[in-house]
């Protein structure tokens, strides 16, 4: 039976050997077909030497999450041979190099063989060894195309735009694919039942990865200074601004920057960086990860209690410690919210798109500044790192930045009574001053110390006290200006809630269960602190799940403890293995819970 | 110290610099710290020294870290804006601070634990980057603020109060500051107002990061005898090969230090670093044998001091990243967003 447009291709590959590209190039083929395609990259914390996995995902019905088991798997990688022929679903395909034959021990009876001679091909066409590694990634693409029906001229434009140029790569590129495609012609059964065909599905979308979009985000959203400090996998969403920055935000008169990038040497002082520049009205970020979150503790408490804006995008990976580097997680939630020592809570964002990255990069930067405040960005390496569907980019020229509540020299001269922490409009929030403003009045020290109204020290209980109130009320403020929960559908008794990349799969796994007679109403949190619609999803629902990734159940603490809610109410659903979530894990558990407590389904509607 | 506010009347013939304005304009708050506290002559020295340059107070930007040499921003430049932050980790805010604002002179102010102890690294780093700013250490070879514990610029074999030596080896941000390639790398004594004024004026000009390392004894728990950081022991142990005069571009030079070598350095503004060499052998251009002569007297007993390497031309971190001259804090949307055109290509870049 042919099936178009729905499998799970793997290609197992060592990492260092150009497969990267090569297997990019395949998603972006089917992408360029209109097809949906989800890519996902399981690589070692290595240079190279080591296995990498790349996993394509299409799907004509647009599911994008991470699916168990592999359809079609390509095995180049003679040290995961064996694991990789059984990760094979039954019925799947194995294509592997048959230069050197099959062991005949790793014989499956259950799925299809298809042995291509491709160090062979090879040998004769090209003479330098290099050439030879790079290209068996090339030819098994020309094969692929035959078995699965990619259109060839996709792929030969691909080469021929990727190398412009540097004429003298696309021919051999596309002589090897040619190889590739010739060979499966002759020798194979062309095409394959699973196989792909043209498709509407991707319309206008385009194919980004989190952290491109952020750091464009961040371009966008007018940052001038970015300090950084290399970590897996925030490295590129710094190197993205930066990228982007030079081609867009030279003075065309001058040649010069109109932004500045610090490395700096360690996290410590990326935040600092960002403080103090962020203190002197430059619109600042960093980007990290956990362990970078850990060392800007006590930086993020100072930023707080002195209330200075400053951005810091955490693209989560596996922790604790030094954890997994390479794979997904969303377990800093707690850390973040609450980082650092003492009475202190921070806004955090939830992306669960790249256009989100985007968006929310630029809102972040206008809300430190409202706030005076850090901000927290959690994305995490699903996101951040591997290419994904996404509504195209927009920006409204018409946007104006918040700069928050700034006095100029010219309010200084007309305001009777200036104090730095004083709470004139009863949002909470404080004029501040920049340094240089003017020369008599509006200075004053900045410290993490207590302080009153005016920025003096003092110890007195009164004054601690009122301050320290007064944070709770610009919390309140921060609630009803940070993004709103996305609510879907309010006719069902049980709900699910979710944040981030839990979205990806999330569509699939509801309509499994609605399969299975179970549906709920679904509440995707895009923000902290939490609005009243939060609250009021949880109140209007019997049954509430909570999907996240990370052991100890983090938003349902965070949920628990700002909405005073019974955590006994919120029945988790938990995935915390460092893949990202999938559909099957989510319908899995929903489904047992309502086995495990007898649950009716059909009839689960309010009335 | 004293809790009576210093009065707002000042002598009627209290000098005025070029903008009209006197000492008493640059002063900050009543000292906190002990009575005697060499802390408070360094503040009293970047007091007049900024006077005398007649830069208008507010377009200072004042940091600190943790300690008492970091409670000083208060003491001083009262109409400037002030950041006490957190501990040995003044240099990355500065760094922030002065990248955002180019135009404001930054004066950094640390101790010797806020430096060289836990802001080790910080240290050594803003050095790389060559921030344009002023760094002033307040050393005084102990955590005064925590109450006399030992310092990482204690020197090997002196001791506390109670008379337990230091066993470690002494950690000298001058050498370190030198061996980076700071340039501008002076040392001075909080007692000695006459050399250490016009080592900050001409610091605080020069476009690059300048280093001061200003010995400042603790009264309260160094200044006893077997400290190498008392009023004592600094004063019987100092030598100076090179006296630095800063002259305004209008002034005349009237220092005179008598026979030897006198050179003159004119800075972007007019103005005029001399040097006046008190020793021939020694040359303040070179950074390899200024860095031999303080290690060579470190190992005698002896404090080097004055101006002890500068080169006036070195980039600073704005000139290295080629940022445009408008302060980045002042970029608008016109200049900082690229638009919705520019997005839709980028948009068709991923397609």
């Amino acid at each position: 039976m042919t099936s178009y447009n729905d499998f799970v291709i793997r290609f197992a590959n060592v990492n260092g050997s150009g497969s990267a590209s090569a297997n990019s190039m395949f998603a972006k083929a089917l992408f360029r077909m209109g097809i949906p395609v989800s890519t996902r990259n399981i690589f070692p914390s290595n240079i190279a030497g080591l296995p990498t996995w790349f996993d394509v995902r299409v799907s004509e019905r647009g599911y994008l999450g991470r699916r168990e088991g592999v359809d079609l798997m390509v095995a180049m990688n003679a040290e995961t041979f064996e694991e990789d022929v059984a990760a094979l679903r039954e019925g799947g395909y194995l294509l592997y190099d048959s230069s050197a034959g099959l062991n005949p021990r790793l014989y499956r009876g259950d799925v299809s063989e298809i042995g291509i001679p491709i160090a062979k091909l090879l040998l004769p066409e090209f003479q330098d060894p290099k050439q030879r590694q790079l290209f068996k990634n090339i030819v098994y693409l020309g094969a692929l195309s035959a078995l699965l029906e990619i259109e060839f001229d996709v792929f030969t434009n691909m080469v021929s735009a990727q190398y412009k140029g540097k004429d003298e790569l696309i021919q051999p590129n596309i002589h090897a694919m040619e190889i590739g495609r010739r060979y499966a012609r002759e020798y194979l059964e062309c095409p394959l039942p699973i196989r792909v065909r043209r498709s509407e599905g991707v319309g206008d979308r385009i194919m980004i990865d989190g952290n491109t979009a952020a750091g464009l985000g961040a371009l966008y959203g007018g940052a001038t200074v970015c300090a950084w400090y290399p970590i897996t996998p925030s490295t590129s969403m710094a190197e993205a601004f930066e990228k982007y920055a030079n081609q867009l935000r030279i003075d065309e008169e001058t040649g010069q920057r109109k932004f500045a990038v610090i490395q700096a040497e360690d996290e410590l002082s990326a935040m600092g960086i960002v403080i103090g520049a962020g203190w002197n009205g430059a619109r600042a970020f960093t980007a990290t990860s956990g362990p970078g979150v850990s060392l800007m503790t006590e930086f993020l408490g100072l930023a707080y209690f002195a209330e200075i804006p400053a951005v810091l995008f955490d693209i989560q990976r596996s922790g604790p410690s030094t954890g997994m580097p390479t794979r997904t997680q969303q377990s800093d939630l707690l850390a973040c919210a609450y980082a650092s020592h003492g009475d202190t809570k921070h806004p955090l964002l939830f992306p669960s798109t790249p256009k989100e990255c985007f968006d929310f990069a630029a809102d972040a930067l206008d809300l430190a500044d409202r706030l005076q405040t850090p901000i927290l960005v959690l994305s995490d390496l699903e996101l951040g790192m591997f290419d994904t569907l996404s509504e195209p980019l927009t920006w409204d020229d018409a946007r104006s930045y918040d700069r928050g509540k700034v006095l100029s020299a010219d309010d200084l001269d007309r305001v009777e009574t200036f104090g730095r922490y004083l709470d004139v409009d009863g949002d909470g929030i404080g004029y501040r001053t920049l340094p240089g403003t003017h020369p008599t009045k509006g200075a004053f020290f900045t410290r993490g110390t207590s302080r009153d109204e005016f920025a003096a020290y003092t110890e007195s209980p009164e004054a601690y006290i009122a301050n320290m109130d007064r944070l709770q009320l610009k919390w309140k403020t921060a609630a009803a200006l940070v993004p709103q929960a996305a609510v879907s559908g309010n006719d069902n008794k049980a709900g699910i809630i979710f944040y981030g990349t839990t979205e990806l799969p999330m569509q699939e796994a509801l309509d499994r269960l609605t399969e299975n007679g179970i549906r709920l109403d679904t509440m995707r949190l895009r923000a902290f602190p939490f609005g009243v619609e939060v609250y009021e999803f949880i109140e209007s629902h019997e049954l509430i799940f909570l999907a996240e990734q990370n052991r100890d159940a983090q938003m349902r603490t965070l949920l628990s403890i700002e909405g005073d809610i019974d955590p006994t109410r919120i029945i988790s659903v938990l995935y915390y293995g460092g893949l990202s979530i999938s559909a099957d894990t989510i319908h899995d558990q929903v489904l047992q819970h309502y086995e495990e407590t007898s649950r009716p389904r059909l009839t689960e509607v309010k009335s | 110290m004293t809790f009576v506010a210093k009065p707002k009347v000042h002598h009627p013939k209290l000098r005025v610099n070029e903008i009209g304005l006197t000492r008493r304009d640059y002063e900050g708050s009543v000292s906190t710290l002990c009575a005697g506290c060499g802390h408070d002559a360094v503040s009293a020295a970047i007091t007049q020294a900024c006077a005398d340059l007649a830069i208008p107070p507010h377009k200072f930007a004042k940091i600190s870290g943790i300690g008492c040499s970091s409670k000083t921003p208060s003491y001083f430049l009262g109409n400037s804006h002030g950041f006490n932050s957190v501990h040995g980790r003044m240099p990355s805010v500065s760094t922030g601070a002065n990248l955002a604002n180019r135009e404001l002179y930054c004066i950094g102010v640390s101790g010797d634990g806020d430096s060289a102890s836990i802001g080790l690294g910080q240290f050594a780093h803003i050095v790389r980057r060559r921030i344009n700013m002023l760094y002033i250490v307040d050393n005084n070879g102990t955590y005064g603020l925590t109450k006399g514990q030992f310092s990482a610029t204690s020197d090997k074999g002196s001791t506390n109060k109670r008379g337990l030596p230091i066993l470690y080896e002494p950690i000298d941000l001058v050498s370190m500051a030198l061996q980076i390639g700071a340039s501008f790398v002076a040392r001075s004594f909080s007692g000695d107002r006459q050399q250490l004024i016009p080592l900050i004026k001409a610091g605080l000009m020069h476009r690059g990061f300048s280093f001061i390392d200003v010995i400042s004894p603790c009264v309260k728990f160094n200044n006893h005898n077997g400290s190498t950081k008392s009023y004592e022991y600094v004063r019987g142990h100092s030598e100076s090969f090179v006296a630095a005069d800063y002259v305004m571009p209008h002034e005349e030079i009237t220092a005179d230090y008598g026979p030897g070598e006198r050179e003159e350095v004119t800075m972007p503004d007019g103005s005029r670093l001399c040097l006046h060499k008190l020793d021939d052998a020694y040359d303040p251009y070179d950074r390899i044998s200024a860095l031999a002569h303080v290690q060579t007297a470190q190992q005698q007993g002896e404090v080097v001091t004055g101006l002890l390497y500068v080169d006036p031309d070195a980039a600073d971190c704005h000139e290295i990243l080629e940022t445009v001259d408008t302060p980045l804090n002042s970029l608008t949307e016109t200049d900082l967003c690229p638009g919705s055109g520019a997005l839709e290509a980028i948009n068709q870049s991923m397609r």
